[in-house]
């Protein structure tokens, strides 16, 4: 976490030369130290270019018309442009796709399945980090260690005591599951950060009185935005984008499923509607596109946090 | 807390019997029908949920002089507790259904014990070779590539102007789904006859440079190389990331030496950066390499494993859900949890060894 945030602006180096050099002739040094020449220059163009041009071929085409999309490819529309919402008209409340209804099924399953895992963790973290009691050391390395459990080794398990309980096919399977799964990942990093605050903070509450929950609550939760920011975005770009654990859980409930298990529905069922299938795929990730731009400097910090997750 | 760690044993000793009773839940708890009835019951478990916590804080905080071990049990407990049944119970009957046949093993009726033949199946029927097989290309290919980009477009941009930009370029694909991905690329390699319009740009690409449009997604075994390029896609922005974060955090006072030695370009690259940020890198590979064994949302939107193109994850899917196959599918999932592990232990290995020389 020492590291910076690499969404700053281009950086300047920190330490000046040991001798005064010009600007020119600065960047003359630079420019010979580093990679860059025309050819850099324009292998990260093409790459940019590379990695943009399939999402912005689907974007154009989930505004031309149906027959348009059908009969020319999409790259056209720049000498024929044609724009039509149709398509996001029929894929959001065509009674064939109904994706509005998804979209909010989507959203009930993101929130209480971000805002549980993190309270449980930031609990347990705090107590992994700042409360004696026997067998912590061994019990945090266990946590520790489950986070490479691959999420495939549990499912059928759960499903069944999912059945056995009488909860198969509500919105509670896919909550506490993703919950969950979260947990070892989300206690990892809240145990981190929590650990890099002074212990002497700590101490000076403690003999002003205050126990563990006011602590808690008044000297590391202000100190942990940051870090609950950061992992909030995780986990709600991972519930949203999620395919496997809705699939497995809710998948065969129209009421339950999100919009990714609809989409790879109609991806299979009606492969060749590109017009229902572009506007589709924006539907579903208009959401984390948003939260992405504006999370991204915190989703960065958890990256480089360690916070990786599968 | 004691009666919540009762009740999570109890549970597993009751599914161990296949007893638990089925619970009659009130109906607006396990079924809402309308948008209001939806939004209303997510309002209902948060509430719900942050009202018992809060309860289980002021019962800890209310009476002076607690034993540390009670508020740690509250603070720790839901967790545990949480894990047990979550993750630590379902591991272990998976490892155990995994020597069975395809009902549960707990089916005391039906269950038949098969020792490792589930595993002998998987090693030796040539279907199952051939997910083994693509796997490993993934598992090899994804990170291997993805790094290496990463690595490129992260130096070749380091101080340019628009840094920010031109990394949020390869950065975006890691926001979009994997299944929203997959429909993006699967528009790319559309095919159409030869002689009808292209839609697809991968195939208009060959037309346009004279060639015949190409089944991309049905020629195997070339078809698995271009799912793979989906993963690189999402992949290489995650290295890029946390690769030019590792790049920048190299000191100056090195770089400086090494311009007074008079190491440039390619030399500086070689010998300066690479060691650098080697501890990064590997982070990066074996994270990648991890991610790319369990993914399977794209061989499944793409071509549903069909034309060879299965992946043990996907497998995974296919036996458990579709064949109902219960101890192939445990066998796959455990599959998939051993080959993590030499991973780990390698990085954590590596990881000391780094530290150590620090």
């Amino acid at each position: 976490m020492t590291t910076t945030p690499p969404s700053a602006t281009a950086q300047v180096p920190a330490t000046a030369p040991p001798r005064k050099l010009t600007r020119a002739e600065q960047r003359a040094v630079e420019a010979k130290t580093k990679l860059s020449s025309p050819w850099a220059t324009a292998i990260a163009i093409l790459m940019a270019i590379l990695w943009t041009i399939p999402t912005f071929g689907l974007l154009v085409t989930s505004i031309r018309p149906q027959a348009s999309i059908q009969n020319s490819g999409w790259w056209t529309w720049f000498t024929n442009p044609e724009f039509t919402l149709e398509n996001y008209d029929e894929v959001l409340f065509g009674t064939g796709t109904a994706f509005s209804t998804y979209f909010i099924n989507t959203l009930v399953i993101t929130i209480p399945a971000v805002v549980i895992p993190i309270t449980i963790a930031l609990l347990a973290a705090y107590a992994f980090a700042w409360i004696d009691f026997r067998g912590r050391d061994l019990l945090f390395v266990g946590m520790f260690a489950l986070q490479i459990v691959p999420l495939q080794v549990t499912l059928i398990p759960l499903l069944s005591i999912y059945v056995d309980v009488g909860l198969a096919g509500s919105f509670w399977t896919v909550w506490l599951s993703h919950s969950i799964f979260a947990l070892p990942l989300a206690i990892f990093l809240f145990h981190n950060f929590m650990k890099e605050i002074p212990r002497s903070l700590i101490e000076a509450a403690r003999v002003d009185g205050a126990g563990h929950v006011r602590i808690f609550f008044t000297v590391l939760m202000p100190l942990l935005v940051p870090a609950i920011a950061a992992f909030t975005v995780f986990q709600f770009l991972w519930v949203w984008n999620d395919l496997l654990v809705a699939l497995t859980f809710a998948g065969g409930t129209p009421n339950v499923a999100p919009l990714t298990v609809r989409l790879a529905e109609l991806s299979g069922s009606r492969g060749q509607d590109w017009f229902l299938l572009s506007a589709g795929a924006f539907v579903a990730l208009i959401v984390p596109l948003i939260i992405f731009l504006f999370g991204q400097r915190y989703f960065v910090r958890g990256l480089l946090a360690g916070g990786v997750k599968g | 807390m004691i009666l919540i760690f009762l009740g999570v044993v109890g549970l597993i000793a009751a599914s161990f019997f296949d007893a638990v009773p089925t619970v009659t839940w009130p109906d607006f708890l396990v079924r809402s029908d309308t948008t209001v009835e939806k939004l209303g019951l997510m309002a209902l478990v948060v509430l719900m949920f942050v009202a018992v916590m809060a309860i289980l804080l002021f019962m800890v905080d209310s009476r002076k002089r607690v034993p540390n071990w009670t508020v740690a049990i509250a603070f720790v407990g839901p967790a545990i507790a949480a894990v047990l049944l979550g993750l630590i119970w379902p591991m272990t009957s998976t490892i155990i259904q995994s020597f069975f046949g395809r009902s549960p093993w707990y089916d005391s009726e039906r269950s038949e014990f098969l020792g490792f033949e589930n595993f002998a199946v998987l090693f030796t029927t040539s279907e199952f070779q051939i997910v083994l097989r693509n796997t490993l290309i993934w598992v090899l290919l994804v990170p291997l590539v993805s790094v290496a980009l990463g690595l490129i477009y992260a130096v070749l941009i380091d101080r340019t102007r628009g840094e920010a930009i031109s990394k949020g370029l390869i950065f975006l694909p890691m926001a979009i789904s994997l299944v929203g991905a997959s429909i993006i690329w699967r528009f790319v390699y559309e095919f159409r006859q030869a002689g009808s319009p292209q839609i697809g740009l991968g195939n208009q690409i060959l037309v346009w440079l004279g060639l015949d449009p190409y089944q991309f997604l049905i020629n195997a075994p070339w078809n698995t190389i271009f799912l793979i390029v989906v993963m690189i896609w999402i992949q290489t922005g995650f290295a890029m990331t946390i690769l030019s974060a590792a790049i920048k955090a190299i000191p100056d006072d090195i770089i400086e030496a090494a311009k007074l030695d008079g190491v440039t370009g390619f030399g500086m690259f070689r010998f300066v950066t690479i060691p650098s940020i080697r501890p990064a890198l590997l982070v990066v590979w074996v994270t990648i390499t991890m991610t790319t064994l369990k993914v399977f949302d794209i061989v499944r939107t793409m071509t549903g494993g069909q034309f060879q193109t299965s992946v043990v994850a996907n497998e995974f899917y296919t036996q458990s859900f579709r064949q109902f196959n219960f101890g192939l599918g445990a066998a796959l999932a455990v599959l998939l949890f051993v080959l993590v592990i030499p991973v780990v232990v390698y990085q954590v290995r590596q990881l000391r060894i780094s530290e150590e020389i620090r």
